[in-house]
């Protein structure tokens, strides 16, 4: 569906590149959601928008995005803005503030389809009704503007207005990081239901910083760190047989019910995530990684299948 | 401490802000300099004394500029240079000029600075008081932003027998704070919710501390570009009051060498080194101090800075 | 429960008006009551617009209750002013969600150490000023030396938050309000803050209200949990008691809302998303009414009471009136 190869999107600032995504190959399949993990200032965030938007200081440096066989890390703006939408499609960080508030949900539906060559109004209309009912709201909706929803039906707004061209691969970018953990769970559920049941999308993008998430919802997770994937494989290996020292660290620093202080203590990653502008030599986790050897603080670990597509880079797995 | 060397640092990079502080400064140098370099007075006359008097007296009208005029004086005839030519009265162009500069910037500092003054005081006192002195506060500054300034600036001034450089910029500094103590008063706002508020008051610090030491420093740079705007649209004010007739009685503007120009058909005698250089000086003004906005927009809001 | 009963909370409401002109109230707060013993860790958890934020504010005397009172060691908290305001400092302090926010950028992070020696220490010299501060912060596992003389946006926000920690933790208060303090923060650096947290807490006897929206947090560093709901308390006691065996129905959806590690998802049985809750403060029964899959008639007249159902196990749902 989708295949990204060894790409590299770097920030121009007056003191270096910034080296927000360097290297990163993986790729998305058709019906799965595919989830991408890693804490704030990972990369994670500038490698989808990179995807959909590139714009300065964001800079394309190497590496390809193909989607069905075509590049479109070499589309310019034009041809770009005819595949958003149709083939590929955001939920941004911030999107409770993405919609106009001076339009009706059912006129910013309609700009956007009039855009992508639409003609028929009234078709959009009844499967935006169609799909509000999807998502448990009401088709009232529709005539209401962005500032009269709460959070949530906000949220769940935004999924429906972004899904509406039926898009093949839709990304959601922390969708769900500035809502509650009831409705947190709804979205997630809508995903789902959009994906596997509905069939409305043929992939997910899922981005978080709380691998929790992508637990309950990913068919494959993909681990980020420092603006390199450490860890890519099926969910069920990720979470419980995580191999890279990263994605260990990074679960056992995760409180789960059932754990408490004061009968097990559960411990932090040591140090801080390093500046990407002057990233650390050799494998990026070795300053914070309790395994690190010489040979991490020299040499670039290679991505290496350590059993059928569960890959990992990390020197201790070497031949 | 307010402004810190990395912000001063940004801000001799930033191009806009260098080449607008480069004009305001050249004029402000001029406007020192200048009167005290031409022999003329403030009206372009050749001030010539009869024993303990001092008398005006013009030189040749309507000379081109570069042009060398005669005056007659009890001590014989004296030759000068007259860098800008003369009026239709034999008055000096650019004596006129660099006399009115120095006028507009002095109107331009005490109208803006006062206007600053006040939309800073109310604004600041609405916003961090809030409840009904806020009410209070910001009824009488919608009332006073709905009145059309202008007019009430004819009436005022019309009024007003005498007017000198200092009336005028009191009537512009009185009537252009609404909207600054409006804006104030938001930032205030959003200020005084602002965790490092809270933190202070749970530090034990006194309120009157809080708003000195915590708030204030925040808005200073502010309250900077704030003046900066005040400055140059109290400028054009003054220009504007002086070009319909209402400038200071005596004395020079730009505005009212505009006025005069426009007022003798200087455009249709062709004198156009009476009318272009007053208009000339007032658009380089407000394009320096417009540089100088955005560039320091630049240099506070870091979304904004291109590297 | 009564010995050590260090903070005490009694029918605490804040109501706030929205507009001077056909305003609607918001009662952020209603009539909530609860104690913080000595050396407690006490989680408060409620989603957005549970008024979790509103109680912390009021107990650190950032608000005026509308009614009720706080009792500090018996003592209203109320009408506290000057000295006296700034002795309750001492003892009681406040760590918050964001800590860029909860500096000034433009000092040095010096200055939230600074102002506290100016105003609530001012008997401290200089250089025992300094050996203070820096044992603040290696307690909290930063270096000195990589801290002080810096601009906050120098740090990252999990060492700003330590600091902001040592800050607080510097007066040895008795009860530390932590509104949300690691939510901002990385999973990798969360979990040393709570540490930190249970630290103070078995060596210096504090007492931490916890405040946050996280479950799994909540239940990793506390000993009691009060869960609310749009301003009023739906069960509250024993940590394990409230999420091994949740009563209320609202508890029971939030466990089941948890990401957690352990248990798998079903995504079948569709959780009911939230709906106009137009006028759910003027309402005279329960507020989870809106939501509630076993809502009876009773629930939109009356409003339940915390009830005790089982030691240490209080709940607010008609169900278990006996």
């Amino acid at each position: 569906m989708l295949r990204v190869n060894d790409l590299k999107v770097y920030y121009k600032t007056p003191s270096g590149y910034i080296k927000a995504v360097d290297g990163v190959s993986f790729e998305v399949k058709k019906g799965e959601i595919f989830g991408i993990a890693g804490e704030s200032g990972c990369g994670k965030s500038t490698l989808v928008n990179s995807l959909i938007l590139r714009k300065p200081p964001m800079i394309h440096m190497g590496g390809e995005a193909l989607l069905e066989g075509k590049d479109i890390m070499t589309l310019d703006e034009k041809e770009y803005r005819k595949i958003r939408y149709t083939k590929i499609s955001i939920i941004p960080q911030y999107s409770l503030n993405a919609l106009n508030p001076t339009k009706k949900i059912r006129e910013i539906v309609w700009d956007l389809a009039k855009e992508h060559g639409y003609t028929d109004k009234e078709e959009i209309e009844s499967k935006l009704r169609e799909r509000l009912r999807m998502v448990s709201l009401s088709e009232q909706v529709a005539n209401m503007y962005p500032i009269e929803l709460s959070g949530g039906m906000k949220q769940r707004v935004v999924m429906v207005v972004s899904t509406l061209l039926d898009p093949k691969i839709l990304i959601a970018d922390e969708i769900t990081s500035a809502l509650d953990v009831t409705n947190q769970r709804i979205i997630l559920e809508l995903l789902y239901y959009f994906i596997k049941e509905e069939k409305i999308v043929d992939s997910i993008i899922f981005i978080t910083h709380d691998i929790g998430l992508l637990d309950k919802i990913a068919d494959r997770i993909m681990v980020m760190y420092a603006g390199k994937a450490v860890e890519i494989g099926p969910t069920e290996k990720i979470i419980n047989k995580p191999t890279h020292p990263y994605t260990q660290l990074l679960l056992n620093s995760l409180p789960r019910l059932g754990i408490n202080y004061e009968k097990e203590r559960l411990q932090g990653i040591p140090g801080e995530p390093p500046a990407l502008l002057k990233p650390p030599s050799g494998c990026r986790l070795h300053p914070r990684c309790p395994y690190a050897t010489d040979i991490c603080t020299m040499k670039e670990p290679e991505m290496i299948e350590i059993e059928k597509s569960h890959f990992v880079a990390c020197h201790m797995y070497r031949g | 401490m307010i402004i810190s060397r990395e912000t001063l640092r940004i801000a001799l990079g930033n191009t806009k802000f260098k080449v607008g502080l480069a004009i305001i400064l050249i004029f402000i140098l001029w406007a020192i300099i200048g009167p005290l370099l031409t022999p003329f007075d403030n009206m372009g006359y050749y001030p010539v004394k009869f024993g303990e008097r001092i008398a005006p007296k013009p030189s040749l009208p309507s000379l081109k500029p570069g042009s060398i005029g005669e005056i007659f004086t009890p001590q014989g005839v004296v030759k000068v240079k007259h860098y800008l030519g003369t009026d239709s009265f034999g008055r000096d162009i650019y004596a006129q000029l660099v006399y009115g500069l120095k006028s507009s910037l002095v109107i331009g500092l005490i109208a803006g600075g006062l206007a600053t003054l006040i939309g800073l005081l109310i604004g600041f006192v609405a916003g961090y008081k809030g409840g009904w002195t806020d009410e209070g506060l910001m009824m009488i500054t919608n009332i006073m932003l709905v009145i059309p300034t202008m007019a009430l600036l004819i009436i005022i001034a019309a009024y007003l027998p005498y007017r000198g450089v200092g009336i005028e910029s009191l009537i512009i500094g009185l009537t252009a704070w609404p909207w600054t103590a409006r804006a104030v008063r938001a930032q205030t706002l959003s200020l005084k919710r602002r965790g490092f508020v809270e933190l202070a008051k749970i530090s034990g610090m006194r309120e009157s501390k809080i708003l000195l030491k915590e708030i204030l420093p925040n808005m200073m740079s502010y309250v900077f570009m704030v003046f900066i705007l005040q400055f140059g649209g109290s400028i054009l004010a003054a220009v504007g009051l002086d070009f319909i007739g209402l400038g200071p009685t005596r004395g020079m503007s730009l505005g009212i060498m505009l006025q005069q120009a426009v007022l003798w058909n200087a455009i249709n005698l062709g004198y156009w080194w009476w009318a272009i250089p007053p208009g000339l000086v007032i658009a380089i003004l407000i394009t320096g101090l417009y540089l100088i906005n955005t560039g320091l927009d630049e240099i506070f809001n870091p979304r904004l800075r291109r590297e | 429960m009564k010995n050590g009963s260090m903070l005490r909370v009694e029918n605490l409401t804040k109501v706030f008006n929205t507009g001077f002109i056909k305003g609607f109230e918001i009662r952020a707060v209603d009539d909530v009551s609860f104690t913080i013993n000595k050396g407690e860790i006490v989680s408060l958890i409620g989603e957005s617009g549970s008024g979790k934020t509103t109680i912390g504010k009021l107990i650190l005397h950032l608000l005026t209750p509308t009614s009720g009172r706080i009792l500090f060691k018996n003592r209203d908290i109320s009408k506290l002013k000057g000295a006296d305001l700034k002795a309750y400092y001492q003892d009681v302090q406040g760590v918050f969600q964001d800590p860029f926010s909860s500096v000034n950028p433009l000092h040095r992070v010096d200055h939230v150490f600074d102002i506290i020696f100016e105003n609530l220490l001012k008997d401290v010299d200089e250089k025992e000023k300094n050996v203070l501060v820096e044992d603040a912060l290696r307690n909290v596992k930063l270096n000195p030396k990589n801290i002080l003389g810096k601009y906050p946006h120098q740090l990252s926000g999990g060492q700003l938050q330590r600091v902001l920690l040592a800050r607080a933790l510097i007066l040895r208060p008795q009860l530390l309000i932590a509104d949300e303090i690691v939510s901002m923060l990385d999973a990798s650096v969360r979990i040393g803050v709570l540490n930190l947290l249970g630290e103070f807490r078995d060596k210096y006897g504090m007492s931490v209200l916890f405040i946050t929206h996280d479950l799994s947090l909540g239940y990793y560093i506390s000993d009691k949990a009060i869960i609310m709901y749009r301003g009023r308390i739906v069960e509250m006691g024993d940590i394990k008691k409230v999420f091994h065996n949740p009563l209320h129905p609202y508890t029971q959806m939030l466990l089941q809302s948890v990401p957690d590690l352990n248990v798998k998802w079903e995504f079948k049985k569709r959780i009911e998303p939230e709906k106009e809750e137009k006028g759910i403060y003027a309402i005279s029964g329960c507020r989870y009414v809106f939501r509630c899959p076993r809502k009876v008639e009773i629930c939109q007249k009356d409003r339940p009471e915390l009830l005790e159902v089982e030691k240490n196990h209080w709940v607010a749902c008609h169900m278990y009136k006996r």
